[in-house]
This record gives C-alpha cells, structure tokens and sequence, in this order.
C-alpha cells in the first residue's frame, strides 16, 4: 500500500481493535472463568477476574452426571445426521443443477430458497402433530428429519455455489476420452467437489448444533440435545451458576472450534452466495 | 452439450430434493391454513368444528397481540440497527493494519457460534442477574443501585443479547464485503485531497450498502423468529413486555393447546416473513444473473 501506516497510526487501531474484540468476548471467557471456579467464589459479590483458587469439580460433576453426556451425545447424533442426509439428498441435485442445468434452475432455486423463508411458527402445530402422530415427538430420528429439512435448501445452495465454480470443460473433455457418466463423477468430479462438500458439511454440523426453535419445542427428555438441556436450567431452583458455566463450555467449545475453520464459508453459505 | 441421457439423469437426481422440500412446504403449511379455520383445542378433542374466520378475529383483538407486534417490530429493528452500524464500524477498524488481526477477527465472530440457551443464560445470570451478576457487582462497586434488566427493561435486555449473537455475523459479511472495496480509487481520492469522513460516505458505504443489504434481509428472517432467548430469560413477561408473534403462537398452541387460535397467529407470522422474503429473493435473484 503506498499510503504510509504510520506506527503510531497501527499502534493505535491495534489498541482499539484488540479492546472491541475483547469486550466483545468478554462474556463467553468470563463464562469459561467461572467454570473454574467453586460455587460460593462463582457468586462472590466481589468477583475475582483471575486470582481464585481454580478448580475441576464443576466439570467432574458435570460429567459425572451421565445424563450431560447423553444429551452431548444427543447433539452429535442430531447435527451430523441431519446434515450427512441431506447431503445425500442435495449432491445429486446441486450436481444436475450445476452441470446439466434447464431452462427453470434458476426458478427452481429460487423456489427452494423460499421455502426457508417459511417462519418456522407457522408450522409449529402441523409438525407437532405429525411428529406425535408417528411417534416421533423427542426422538432423535424426528429431530433428523426436521432438522434435515430446514437445512436442505442452505445445502443445495451451497453445494450448488462450489460445483458452478467446477469448470465445465473439465467434463467435457472426460466425456470425450469416453468416460461414463460414473466414472465422470467417481474420478473427475468427486476429487474437485470434496472441498465444498466439506466446507457445506461444516456450516451445517455448526447450524444444526445451535438449532434452537425445533430442538426446544419437539423435544422432552430423552432426545432433548444441548440446546434443550441448558435451557432447562432456567428454571430458579438448583442453579448452579459454576456447574452451569462448565456446561456450557462444553457444550459451545467443539463447535467453536469448528467455527473458527469456517469464517469463509459462513459468509458464502449464509448470504447463499450473495456476498463472497 | 448435455446429451439427451444426462439430462434423464439430471432430473432423476434432482427429484428428491423437489418432491421432498414440496411436501415440507405444502403439507403442513396447508395444515396451518386449515387448522386456522376450525375451532380445535387439544384438550377437548372431537370438538373440532369449521368457524370461518373467528380464530383471526380472536388473534387480532387478543390482548397481547398488538404488545407482540411492536415488540417483534421493536426487536428486528433494533437488532438491526445495533448490528449493521455496529458491523461497519468494525469492518472499517477490522480492514486497518494493525497487529495480531487474525485473533482479533477470531474474538469478534466467536459469539455468533454460542448456542442461544447458553448465551441467553449466561447473560441472564453470570451478567445481568441484580444480585449475583458482573453488571450488579460493577454498578455496587461505582456506588450505583443494580439493575434489575428483565424486570425493568426486559425487551431492551433481551435486543442486547440477540444483538451481541448478531453482530459477529453482520460484522463478518461486511468485512468480507470491504475485502473488494477499491483501494486504487481510495488513493486516488486521497490524492485529491479527499478526507477520511468523505471517502467514508462517498466511496466505503455505498460499496457496503450491497453487503449491508444481505445482512438486512437475512438477519430479518431470523430475527422474526428468536425463540429460545425469550424462553429462557423472561418467559415473554413481564406481562407482554416481552412477548413477540412467534412467542405468542408458541404461548397459544403449545401452553394453551388451542391450535385453531395458534394457526391463525401461525399464518399472520407467515404473511409478515413473506413481505421481507420478497425483498430478499429480488437481491438475490439479480446476484444469480451477475
């Protein structure tokens, strides 16, 4: 850049970037403090930012209590499920759309994204009764299945903006040397369409972790994932401001982690390709 | 040049996801249109009888449903202002060289990865709980009374918490945006004489406004409808203050069980997104021909 970033100038963005972002943090570290702290020194009316005796037990007992780990594991099973089969679903299609596209893709896309623009209210009653009809009220398959397709059409749109971006002729020259429609996706398209398909399987494992509308409401107890179970801690009685801290960073560190890889493709998947 | 068989198989692959996301859409949506003309109460089943449109008539003259509105009104518009103008003055500081910019960036976006329940929570008790929160001990320590936020101001407390889940997201696109504002031009501004404040208004926001635009349209969608924050913290109260249109259908249909009632709330939510959505599937339509 020819215009000269003075020292003094970086100095002081560094400050005030560096004292927004932290803020900005704040609640989430200060959380992940008082998880390390004992109960009385959690509601010490003189909080200690970091000179407290630190300690284990919350998460001992968090984890100890065999019913955190079963709706952790309740979390897993709902996010990577939904979003494993609607990959299955969507590949297939957002290939067609991309390589053999019609005269009505781009309806059809269109179409698919307003399906998402449905509030989710607006078919509370229905898919309650429809889930408690087939048995399917706090279990993990009905969590699947509804969760499955609410994303849908944010993972067609997504697999669909990676695989336009897969050049055409690429294919066609396959084609030429004689390869079948098989062999044209097992070697030529796989290999090319492993990047999106992993970056869709991400935004969408981060999405359906957080769900928060369909999870609180189909649910009871046994299906019930983190979303579910933390919010049942609102209620006053036997509020446990430490344990409830070693909770919840467990239950947002994995998918934090995961977040931080995905910067890029939250903007492309959430903007559905709008902003790139 | 698809041949013929590809084509076949093209729309063999795509079929699923149409018949699958036509049904998702069609059936229960056509449920809540029907349900929102009978009178049906889970409690008392076989009642079920056609009543025109009581349901809609009992909804807008409910009490709690023009506090609803403008507290749905209220919220989004809230959020929104907080988190787009919050989102370019950070875009802006993000794009300035500075040291250590990849934490700062990882620091700014990690709420948006908080699930609500747990962001709610943590806010309403390790934060702004009036006798055992950090706001309470800060207000003690500067000689202040505590505040008691849900009860005093409870829907501003609850923008604060939706707004700080949103930001990171407003921020991110933004900035992603500000990635391909013209540096050429800038300089060449610059060069001109021109100042900070005018290459800000004349050259960086009309360069965002596309970004800021998506940010709008999409946070719109999902602000209509936050949920959990609401359940968590106040339960909609004190009285309606809280209470927003996808709060109330979930307090009639799944509290009181009266389904008729819920339905036709369920609609009016439905009629509400589908004006923003028009607005969203225009911009992004155009994007789609560019």
């Amino acid at each position: 850049m020819a215009r000269e970033a003075s020292k003094g100038h970086k100095a002081a963005v560094t400050v005030l970037a560096w004292g927004v972002a932290l803020l900005i943090f704040f609640p989430i570290l200060w959380t992940f403090l008082i998880s390390f702290k004992t109960e009385g020194e959690a509601i010490n009316s003189h909080p200690s930012f970091l000179f407290f005796e630190w300690t284990l037990e919350n998460y001992e007992t968090v984890n100890q209590r065999s019913d955190y780990l079963a709706h952790f594991w309740n979390s897993v099973v709902i996010s990577l499920g939904s979003t494993v089969l609607g990959l299955i679903i969507a590949v297939p299609a957002a290939w067609s759309m991309a390589f053999v596209p019609g005269k009505r893709t781009k309806d059809l896309l269109m179409w698919m994204l307003s399906t998402k623009m449905l509030p989710a209210v607006g078919v509370l009653v229905p898919i309650y009764l429809l889930a408690r009809d087939a048995g399917l009220l706090d279990t993990k398959t009905g969590l699947v299945i509804v969760l499955t397709m609410v994303n849908l059409p944010i993972i067609v749109w997504m697999l669909y903006t990676y695989f336009k971006e897969i050049p055409g002729e690429i294919l066609e020259a396959a084609r030429m040397d004689g390869a079948t429609l098989s062999s044209e996706i097992l070697y030529v398209l796989t290999p090319m369409a492993v990047p999106g398909i992993a970056s869709t399987l991400l935004l969408n494992v981060i999405l359906a972790w957080n769900e928060s509308f369909w999870t609180l409401n189909l649910t009871a107890a046994s299906a019930a994932p983190l979303t579910a179970f933390i919010a049942s801690y609102s209620s006053p009685e036997g509020l446990f401001y430490a344990k409830l801290s070693a909770a919840s960073t467990m239950a947002i560190a994995p998918i934090m982690i995961l977040g931080w890889f995905s910067q890029k493709q939250l903007v492309r998947g959430l903007t559905f390709g709008a902003v790139k | 040049m698809a041949t013929q068989a590809s084509r076949i198989a093209g729309r063999l692959m795509l079929s699923p996801v149409v018949v699958l996301l036509f049904l998702w859409m069609i059936v229960p949506l056509g449920m809540t249109i029907y349900f929102s003309f009978l009178r049906f109460n889970l409690l008392m089943p076989g009642t079920e009888e056609f009543t025109g449109f009581e349901n809609y008539s009992y909804f807008f003259t409910d009490p709690a449903f023009w506090p609803a509105l403008v507290n749905t009104l209220v919220l989004v518009l809230g959020v929104l202002v907080i988190t787009v103008v919050g989102g370019v003055a950070l875009a802006v500081l993000l794009d300035q060289p500075m040291w250590g910019q990849g934490i700062v960036r990882i620091l700014v976006i990690a709420p948006f990865f908080v699930m609500p329940s747990v962001s709610a929570l943590v806010w309403k008790n390790m934060l702004m709980n009036p006798v055992n929160g950090l706001f309470a001990a800060l207000a003690r320590g500067l000689g202040l009374e505590p505040i008691d936020f849900f009860a005093d101001a409870p829907l501003a407390s609850i923008i604060a918490i939706v707004a700080w889940q949103w930001l990171p997201f407003a921020t991110l696109i933004l900035f992603t945006a500000m990635q391909s504002l013209d540096r050429e031009q800038m300089e060449a501004a610059e060069m001109d004489g021109a100042g900070p404040i005018w290459r800000f208004v004349h050259l960086t926001i009309p360069h965002l406004m596309r970004a800021a635009t998506v940010v709008v349209l999409i946070q719109t969608i999902f602000l209509l409808s936050v949920f959990a924050e609401i359940l968590v913290t106040t339960n909609g109260g004190p009285g309606t203050a809280s209470t927003t249109l996808t709060f109330l259908v979930y307090m009639q249909s799944m509290l009181q069980f009266d389904v008729g009632l819920g339905s036709a709330g369920g609609i009016v939510a439905v009629i509400l997104a589908n004006i923003v959505a028009i607005f969203l599937m225009r911009m992004i339509g155009k994007n789609l021909e560019a």
